[in-house]
């Protein structure tokens, strides 16, 4: 297969990026995104241009490390499917490409398809998390959870922290990502303490870092690679306007 | 080059309780006066960098991902080990302990192995404690899977996904340490020296990913976790930037390595399809409970499995080890596949692959059932092969996953070098010559959570420490020779960029010491390796400068890391003349083809002391002695 790429290129932050055109030759419909893009950046290194930088490490779909935008769709047209785990075969011979990165302003450029996702770490610090010290645990059937319950914290849980739900949000919001956290620990008993103060913190700080609001689009769960569902979203909004409510009266 | 173990004496059970007791303590108000480097984000080096940080220690935490929660131990699959015999199938931790040790053909040292195995269930409590959703039953209570080498079901597990969530635990733990400020967080920044001061480390060099800025960061102890090795053969189920640069430089500085040769295959990866291929992918273990391995009697049968009839089909693993069939260990299975392929008998495009049915499985338990254990599982495989394993069998091929050797480490977990103490897979303590499945998770979190913070204390409060600064001009002198040596990689100019050597080194070292070696085999490729390192320090091209985000040069610093340690696996290969687990030596082996140990020449951890460019290695012995379990040949028939 042949095609033809246009790909941001940016050379730093500061830097005016632009759209390049280059020929992707020879490739097979057993590779996958990031191997053809492996062999077009050979293809680029032989003749002394700078390779495209693209984030990617397991290239398995679970680290969340690959980002980028294939044709306007966050991670391609495959559903469930991160960058790393899309092939090659569900191309057409002579296609043309689209890749862009992340477009948020709260996951600013750093180089080509490169973003800095850091926002969603300081999230996380801001709450998601279990305030539990080595050493504290009671044994671990001490507390039976339903496994219903259990099984839906798990798909909270499966989230890879990749971003593609805010770069596909019409208002490059992060309520996917900032609800699944909530969700799944507050699905969870040993969750139960900090429920209401981790809802507050958290989506206080979805807020300060810059990540618009939610309107249910629902641009968000398309594009999921571990489709995870909007109606954690509903969840986060029930659970953070009940702390609201309790918190408003003391 | 002194290797103490530091095993306690006393009766097995006792040593490790015994051993916190004697440990120093540090006083709560002082632990606030020490740093402590950790240079790794996985589930060894997020758990140390939290339960320190708790403790009260300040922590510099390094990771050269965009973020902690990226690192490879997310990618680990089935499940995590304990002995809390909670299906009531007579597990203990003796039986534990025992699988562990025979499971690593009797290459490991028993007290690490023990304490191990009774650390595990604290594992699972800590874990729970956190949030972390493992597979329940309809009661509310844990679920538990087998993996092989047991004969009891003592895996936890969390669908398909349970390092993920291992280590979103360990990661969400490192975040709340960071937000109480007690963490500071480096991400985006790769380790490329340790500092070692009046014989002590006493820090690390390290370089800013983005903008290339060379800094050396200084502590009282450096603790690396930071991996393992298995990307030296190019291709492997390692994520692609995984690497030992960190673990080899801290080499270089006088840190012993051992048991390099010990590299694990894993039997359930996807096959090669192409020259083209970055990785391989790894199918869980744990699809070995439900599905059978075969191939057809007849060789090159080219009929479509499912017209192959039961009584034409070969269940080799089956046939060969009745007692635990598909769930031998790895090792096992891994030569056994091999077998079957080199003999003509393999199946799929290339003839370098068996069949994994779960055809039976479906028929029993509907696909419902199979769907919620492994679901995700066979979306992999469909997406990538375009097969879907519900209608044919899966087609799996051994690859590299996982690196048994690493830094020598003492019973403190602490290198040849004071105050450089190693955890999880980058250091070689608890496996032996075989990782048994679920073991990985158990060793790093059983490392991070609950040994280096006691051993790490006491060898603080009973070592004096000079002040140090990053102004030191020992510091300096590390940065020069990080500099000098980046300069060295953008200058060469040449043809071929880093990933061509790479392929090329990766292709030797799976050929002569991947799941077969031999002597004539090893001696090749100690010939190749050295070529190829001189065409790479010659024709090598990195693209761009050290003052930007250039993959390139990350890569090429790697490749040129891995050039050394290939032909340090290979040296040790042929110096250890026996089989023994993942190590199969074709001229040591029984008359049934299983890997033969010989106890009386090689019943020791061999440690390779560095002596300089272009000099030899040394090796030093650990002997090792078995108090506990008896040596015998390994059976699983």
């Amino acid at each position: 297969m042949n095609l033809t790429l246009f790909v941001w290129r940016q050379e730093d932050a500061n830097a005016q990026g632009r759209m390049e055109k280059y020929e992707a030759q020879a490739i097979t419909p057993d590779m996958s995104f990031l191997e053809m893009l492996d062999v077009v950046n050979l293809g680029l290194i032989a003749q002394g241009r700078a390779p495209i930088a693209f984030e990617h490490d397991c290239r398995e779909g679970i680290c969340g490390s690959c980002s980028m935008m294939i044709n306007g769709v966050a991670h391609g047209p495959r559903p469930a499917t991160a960058t790393c785990q899309l092939h090659m075969r569900h191309f057409k011979d002579g296609d043309t490409l689209h890749i862009e990165p992340w477009r948020s302003k709260a996951f600013p450029v750093i180089k080509d398809l490169v973003v800095d996702r850091g926002s969603f770490d300081r999230i996380i610090q801001a709450g998601g998390y279990v305030s539990v010290n080595t050493g504290n645990a009671p044994d671990a059937n001490a507390i039976p959870v339903p496994k219903v319950d259990s099984e839906l914290a798990m798909d909270a849980a499966a989230c890879i922290g990749c971003g593609a739900c805010v770069a596909a949000c019409p208002n490059g919001s992060a309520a996917l990502f900032t609800s699944a956290k909530i969700s799944h620990l507050g699905l969870l008993p040993q969750g139960g303490p900090e429920r209401e103060i981790r809802v507050l913190r958290m989506v206080e700080a979805m807020d300060e870092e810059g990540f618009g609001n939610c309107t249910m689009h629902r641009e968000c769960e398309a594009v999921c690679p571990k489709q995870i569902s909007t109606n954690f979203i509903a969840r986060m909004n029930r659970e953070f306007l009940r702390a609201s409510l309790k918190h408003a009266k003391t | 080059m002194d290797l103490n173990s530091q095993v306690p004496s006393g009766p097995i059970e006792k040593k490790w309780d015994q051993h916190r007791f004697e440990m120093k303590l540090v006083n709560p108000s002082n632990k606030r006066k020490h740093t402590i480097l950790v240079v790794g984000s996985g589930l060894a080096g997020a758990s140390a960098a939290a339960s320190l940080a708790e403790l009260g220690y300040n922590v510099k935490c390094f990771c050269y991902q965009d973020s902690p929660r990226r690192a490879h131990s997310i990618a680990a699959q089935g499940g995590i080990n304990a002995a809390k015999n909670y299906p009531n199938d007579g597990d203990s931790i003796s039986r534990l302990f025992y699988d562990t040790v025979k499971g690593g053909d009797f290459r490991s040292r028993e007290a690490n192995v023990y304490r191990l195995a009774q650390i595990s269930v604290n594992i699972i409590d800590q874990c729970v404690a956190q949030g972390v959703p493992f597979a329940r039953e309809y009661g509310g209570l844990l679920d538990n899977r087998s993996f092989g080498g047991a004969q009891v079901s003592r895996t936890f597990y969390a669908r398909g996904q349970t390092g993920q969530q291992l280590l979103l635990g360990a990661y969400q733990a490192l975040e709340r340490q960071i937000h109480l400020r007690k963490v500071q967080m480096f991400p985006r920044t790769e380790m490329l020296d340790l500092i070692v001061i009046d014989g002590k480390a006493r820090g690390i060099t390290a370089r800013n990913l983005v903008t290339g800025t060379i800094e050396s960061f200084v502590g009282d102890a450096v603790v690396l976790a930071t991996g393992g090795y298995g990307n030296v053969f190019y291709l492997s189920t390692n994520a692609k930037n995984s690497n030992a640069t960190a673990i080899w430089r801290a080499y270089k500085r006088g840190a012993a390595f051992a048991n390099p040769c010990y590299t694990q295959i894993h039997p359930t990866c996807i096959p090669v399809s192409g020259h083209y291929q970055s990785k391989l992918t790894l199918m869980s273990e744990s699809l070995r409970n439900d599905g059978r391995i075969w191939v057809p009697l007849k060789k090159g049968d080219p009929r479509p499995p499912n017209e192959i009839p039961r009584q034409e089909r070969d269940y080799f693993l089956e046939r060969k080890y009745p007692s635990f069939g598909n769930l031998v260990p790895r090792d096992v299975a891994s030569r056994n596949a091999k077998q079957i392929c080199d003999e003509g008998r393999g199946v799929g495009p290339t003839g370098q692959s068996v069949y994994l049915d779960f055809a039976e499985a479906l028929e029993r338990l509907g696909e419902e059932t199979i769907r919620e254990k492994y679901g995700n599982l066979f979306e992999m495989y469909e997406r990538i092969t375009a097969e879907n394993p519900y209608k044919v069998p899966m087609r799996i091929y051994p690859a590299i996953h996982y690196t048994m050797g690493g830094l020598w480490v003492d019973y403190n977990l602490m290198s040849t070098i004071p105050g450089l103490f190693v955890a999880g897979e980058a250091n070689f303590s608890d496996h032996g010559a075989n990782r048994l499945g679920a073991s990985a998770l158990m060793q790093g979190l059983a490392d991070g959570y609950f040994i280096i913070p006691y051993t790490l204390g006491n060898y603080l409060a009973s070592t004096k420490l000079e002040k140090v600064t990053a102004e030191d001009p020992r510091c300096k002198q590390t940065e020069d020779g990080v500099s000098a040596l980046t300069h060295q990689l953008l200058s060469i100019n040449g043809q071929r960029p880093a990933d061509s050597f790479h392929q090329e080194l990766g292709k030797v070292l799976w050929e002569d010491c991947g799941m077969a070696r031999s002597e004539a085999g090893l001696k090749r490729a100690l010939r190749k390796i050295p070529e190829i390192r001189e065409e790479f320090w010659k024709d090598l091209r990195v693209i761009g400068a050290n003052e930007e985000l250039n993959q390139e040069l990350e890569k090429a610093g790697r490749v040129a890391d891995y050039m050394d340690l290939a032909e340090l696996i290979c040296r040790d290969a042929l110096e250890r003349a026996e089989s023994c687990g993942c190590h199969f030596r074709e001229e040591f082996q029984t008359p049934e083809g299983e890997a033969k140990r010989n106890d009386s020449d090689f019943c020791y951890v061999a440690a390779w002391e560095f002596k300089g460019r272009g000099q030899p290695p040394a090796l030093h012995k650990e002997a090792l002695h078995f108090e506990n379990v008896h040596l015998t040949q390994r059976s699983y028939k």
